[in-house]
């Protein structure tokens, strides 16, 4: 569906303004006027117009100059000039100046017609080029969920499921495992794709700053508040809003993102008009809420109403199973991001890329890849190249148990759960096998 | 008074009872009783020496003062050259949601452009274009499809093009259910 385009006309003469209002009105274009130049800018402060359309001979300050402030504002703009004394010097200079076009007044009817259709055309364009656009980054981020072992099949599966949904998901999982990630799928699966995917970090932003982002602000609302902004629920209308960090907001924050939340309406900071936006709500955090909860630190209440879907990402220890894949991945990224042939991974450092702990996981996978294919003598990743942090190799286990149950969790994993081949790596028979996952209540994923 | 109707008013002389056939259509479209009355304006006043032509905003605005109120819908028809100050000329125009519009058949007829007289093309275009207003006082907008009514022509060869009825859609825009 098009949206409809907004047209502000800036004419001194008032029989010119109200001709061409009633002309656009019947066009069914959104249409404001302004007397001068002076005005327009007000107006153009507050609001943006797709299309202004200007008289350069006005009291004041005029057309020309008039272009080039808005011009300066938002370089995009398409600003059309009429003048009733056309010269070829101003119309140069107009085009000079980044008009659209130039119109001697009076016109023909159909000459304004075609002159306001290729205009639309020009902002259709760019609108769609800009969503196409958007929209291949998502694509190239879909590609970047890998993972063929249970943990992250069943993840995959969830995501599946509940993209073509409207229910709140959030997503917990340990810092660098892929939450934003995950909620970009969640996002390019939905009926939602085409419409905006808005990013708050909630842990990056004080309280003020947060509230003044998530639902915008009216000019002077506060010292620096010099225009109107447009919150960020407001830019995520018919999209999807993702909050990282979801468990760092403030009370008094819990308390208005649920109202918003409930009611999917809302005020800008300084503001007193309701604004309504059509969101779905994407959380992703790094701490257990449902502690929080009981704690006292999270409302329980807003617990339930973002608590509709839970996606536990799990961490890269717990399926290395696909670390493997995860190398081959990144080696080709940034093979081809460098234009670079291929380099492969040398096996003994595979293994110990395999061994690791990743604190920082696939986030950290990545960054050592990036630095190996950097550092590395251009024909193969060694060792030598990965920058692993002995400690994290080392286990922290202490019992023998727990190093038994750790081992035999990480080798399943390796291989997918396959008893047969797990136990052959184990060196022990099958029933033994067996007879460990249940003595460890092991499960896959867990 | 009476505001269950529309009044189509001529101004100016309208051969081969053009208003009659005029007014069943607009009866017929919108589904209202429609008086033909015969107005009454010195033209003179708002002639433009300048472009030799008639100021349609002015005139849209004078019909709406002196007869609008005496019905829900009123719609002044001219035969002489109509203007609005940004534009070299125009079929006619309306306020949109509002009580009043105007159109002209002067543009309509054929040798206007140095072709053969058609009456019945004459009387064709003239009962689309007032309908056409007729729909803006009703508040539609210029509509998309090429057959409805309600789409914007800015030659006499678009009005050709469509037909003088409303589209579905802008039949149930208007809260009408189909023909």
């Amino acid at each position: 569906m098009m949206r409809k385009i907004s047209i502000l006309i800036v004419d001194d003469e008032e029989s010119v303004r109200d001709s061409l209002f009633n002309w656009f009105m019947e066009d069914g274009y959104r249409v404001e006027c302004a007397e001068n130049a002076k005005k327009a800018l007000t107006i153009l402060e507050s609001e943006s117009y797709d299309i202004v359309l200007a008289d350069i001979k006005m009291p004041g300050m005029d057309g020309l100059e008039m272009m080039r402030r808005i011009k300066a504002l938002k370089k995009d703009s398409i600003i059309i000039v009429m003048t009733a004394f056309a010269t070829v010097d101003t119309a140069v200079q107009a085009l000079k100046d980044g008009a659209f076009d130039y119109v001697t007044k009076p016109f023909d009817p159909d000459d304004l017609s075609h002159l306001i259709r290729n205009a639309s055309k020009q902002i259709t364009l760019s609108e769609e080029n800009e969503i196409l656009k958007k929209k291949v980054v998502l694509l190239e981020n879909t590609e970047d969920l890998i993972g063929e072992s249970e943990a992250m099949k069943q993840v995959l599966q969830e995501v599946e499921s509940v993209a073509q949904s409207n229910s709140s998901v959030i997503i917990t999982g340990e810092s660098g495992t892929g939450k934003e990630l995950i909620a970009r799928v969640i996002h390019s699966n939905s009926p939602r794709k085409f419409f905006p995917f808005v990013i708050v970090h909630c842990g990056a932003l004080t309280e003020s700053l947060l509230e003044s982002e998530l639902f915008g602000h009216e000019k002077g609302a506060f010292t620096g508040a010099m225009y109107n902004r447009k919150g960020r629920f407001e830019m995520a209308d018919s999209g999807s809003i993702f909050l990282d960090e979801i468990s760092t907001i403030s009370s008094k924050m819990q308390v208005e993102l649920l109202r918003v939340l409930q009611t999917k309406t809302f005020v800008r900071v300084g503001g007193n008009k309701d604004i309504t936006s059509d969101f779905r709500v994407i959380c992703a955090t790094n701490r257990d809420l449902k502690s929080m909860v009981e704690e006292g630190s999270f409302r329980e209440d807003l617990y339930y109403r973002l608590n509709v879907v839970n996606i536990v990402v799990p961490p890269l220890r717990q399926r290395i199973g696909d670390i493997p894949l995860l190398v081959d991945y990144f080696i080709k990224k940034y093979c081809n991001s460098m234009n670079l042939p291929f380099v492969p991974i040398d096996p003994p450092a595979l293994a110990r890329l395999e061994e690791y702990q990743y604190p920082g996981n696939i986030r950290e996978l990545e960054n050592m890849i990036e630095r190996a294919i950097v550092i590395g003598n251009g024909k193969k990743i060694y060792l030598r190249d990965l920058p692993l942090d002995k400690d994290k190799v080392q286990s922290t286990i202490e019992s023998l148990d727990d190093l038994e149950k750790g081992h035999i969790f990480l080798i399943l994993n390796k291989y997918s759960w396959n008893i047969s081949r797990s136990a052959k790596a184990l060196n022990v028979d099958r029933v033994t096998l067996y007879n460990k996952i249940k003595k460890y209540d092991l499960k896959p994923g867990k | 008074m009476d505001l269950h109707n529309i009044s189509l008013i001529s101004f100016g002389y309208f051969e081969n009872n053009i208003l009659g056939i005029i007014a069943d259509d607009i009866g017929q479209e919108f589904n209202f009783p429609v008086r033909i009355l015969e107005g009454h304006l010195d033209l003179s006043e708002f002639y433009d020496p300048a472009r030799h032509q008639y100021n349609g905003n002015m005139l849209l605005k004078e019909v709406d003062t002196r007869y609008a109120a005496e019905s829900f819908k009123t719609l002044g028809l001219f035969n002489v050259d109509l203007f609005i100050p940004i534009l070299t000329f125009i079929f006619g125009q309306a306020f949109l949601q509002g009580r009043t519009g105007i159109a002209s058949v002067y543009r309509l007829s054929n040798e206007r452009y140095g072709m053969k007289m058609d009456e019945e093309l004459l009387l064709n275009r003239t009962r689309k274009e007032v309908i056409h207003e007729l729909g803006h006082t009703f508040g539609l907008i210029h509509c998309s499809i090429p057959s409805c009514v309600m789409r914007s022509s800015t030659y006499v060869e678009d009005i050709d093009q469509k037909s003088r009825f409303l589209c579905t859609k802008c039949r149930s825009e208007m809260g009408m259910g189909k023909l």
